[in-house]
């Protein structure tokens, strides 16, 4: 028992600080501002074979608070205008399996920076590139194949960055 | 001794100070306002005499000695107790009215003549539009308001995101600012002057850095503002102008924000269309300088921390540049 006590005590603990990274939430972004020119090959006009997944780490893995952020970027900068929430409709949907340019992270930011035929415009140089990986952040979402941790607390959407709940 | 005279000196300084300025309740500049200092002095003095009555009362109590009971005492104390109360609710009742009778006065409709104002809370800026008989000539400022004297002026106020309230001591109590409901406000403005206003309602984290600022005007000085405001953004005149309108036209800016006949249709930010006519940035943070512009458009999140801003790192001829196009826009 008396050997129980304290090792339960650390344990949770430590479960709880485990928790503080979901919402970690920066002022100043580290990230480049502005999408890197040179980063991403703009390859050849393209519909039929899957791009080749990019090795682009995503700085917002599994962050809350981006997700959020993204959400409303998401609203803020149109793009529900043409995916609606994800259903799609003027555009792809985003909550398919179906991904004409590859799902995974670094195609989906490619995809927004880029631009594709048909009607994705490019928002290289207009939506700073920490705004992208928010979106992105956003997007991976919407497929519904996250991990439960990583959807945003309750009213987390109203919370701004420094408020609340801080990491580290 | 001379530290407490000297204390006290600089406090009834204080206190007298707060009675005047362009953020106090007690300098009123409306109608409105006029009604509820007069309501806020009544209940003042009112309740001053009251304390200084109650105190006596309790000091003769005290200093007074307990005398044997009498039938005759008894009957006396009976009698007074009653007529402190029947003069107790009597002013109380006196207050009640004058609450109603100011709160009437000031919920009057401000019939047809009135001008309206549209007020739409965001995080954490003011968005202020003037609506005009058709679409094309309505304008639409932010953080800065001008209304003339003499005319009664009806806020249409609405929220694009959280609660906030609108709160212009000098001109009318706080109202709050509700989305997906209008509320309004009205008042008769009586005096010029350029007021304070402040967002009173929690709405985040910058919420201490929402302010506004109200310019009452003589109605010939608002006509010809307002004239000016409906004009499209003025041509860039010289080459730096004209690039730094490129510069805008192809970095994040064009997003957000809208310049009418400047090609930017941004709507989630303060229209820039005359942003040099404005005398403060920032929602009312910071005065309305080359200086601070570049400060603010290339660090933003320094400023207003948590702002929806984001930095905006750009050369320095580029910023300088935008600068200058955005100082034109008068």
């Amino acid at each position: 028992m008396k050997r129980i006590l304290p090792t339960a005590a650390v344990l949770s603990v430590a479960l709880i600080l485990s928790a503080c990274q979901k919402s970690a939430r920066t002022l100043h972004e580290k990230a480049p501002l502005q999408a890197r020119p040179n980063s991403i090959a703009v390859g050849q006009l393209q519909a039929g074979p899957k791009s080749p997944p990019l090795s682009l780490r995503n700085p917002y893995e599994g962050n809350a608070y981006a997700m959020t952020e993204g959400q409303r970027l998401y609203n803020w900068y149109n793009c529900s205008g043409c995916h609606f929430r994800g259903g799609g409709g003027i555009g792809p949907a985003l909550m398919d399996d179906v991904w004409i340019y590859g799902k995974d992270p670094g195609n989906i930011y490619a995809t927004i920076v880029e631009g594709r035929p048909n009607g994705m415009p490019s928002w290289r140089g207009k939506i700073p590139e920490y705004q992208i990986w928010q979106i992105v952040t956003y997007v991976e979402t919407l497929r519904g194949d996250r991990p439960i941790a990583s959807s945003p607390g309750p009213r987390e959407e109203h919370l701004q960055a420094g408020e609340g709940r801080t990491s580290r | 001794m001379r530290r407490t005279g000297r204390g006290s000196c600089a406090a009834l300084f204080l206190f007298a100070a707060g009675c005047r300025g362009v953020y106090s309740t007690l300098d009123p500049a409306t109608r409105e306002a006029a009604r509820i200092t007069t309501l806020h002095w009544v209940m003042y003095w009112m309740c001053a005499a009251f304390f200084v009555a109650m105190m006596t009362v309790l000091a003769v109590a005290v200093s007074r000695q307990r005398r044997s009971e009498t039938p005759e005492g008894d009957r006396r104390r009976s009698v007074s107790v009653a007529v402190a109360a029947g003069i107790s609710t009597g002013l109380l009742l006196v207050l009640l009215a004058a609450s109603v009778v100011t709160g009437h006065a000031n919920v009057a409709p401000a019939g047809a003549k009135a001008l309206e104002i549209e007020v739409i809370g965001h995080q954490w800026w003011w968005e202020v539009r003037y609506p005009a008989r058709s679409s094309a000539h309505d304008v639409t400022t932010a953080n800065e308001i001008h209304v003339p004297v003499g005319r009664a002026v009806r806020l249409q106020l609405s929220s694009g995101d959280v609660i906030h309230s609108f709160w212009v001591p000098n001109l009318h109590g706080k109202k709050d600012l509700i989305p997906g409901r209008r509320t309004s406000q009205v008042f008769h403005v009586e005096k010029e002057g350029t007021f304070r206003g402040q967002c009173a309602e929690f709405c985040g984290y910058q919420h201490a850095h929402m302010g506004l600022v109200v310019f009452a005007e003589s109605p010939r000085l608002f006509e010809a503002w307002l004239d000016r405001q409906r004009r499209l953004a003025s041509e860039p005149a010289g080459g730096a102008e004209r690039h730094g309108r490129e510069v805008f036209l192809s970095s994040p800016c064009v997003l957000c924000h809208t310049i009418r006949g400047g090609g930017a249709f941004g709507h989630k930010a303060p229209d820039l269309t005359h942003l040099a006519s404005r005398t403060t940035i920032a929602s009312a943070t910071l005065p309305n300088t080359p200086g601070h512009l570049a400060g603010w458009v290339t660090d933003p999140q320094s400023i207003k921390p948590g702002n929806r801003m984001p930095p905006n790192i750009l050369a320095a001829n580029d910023l300088d540049d935008l600068v200058s196009y955005l100082r034109s826009l008068r």
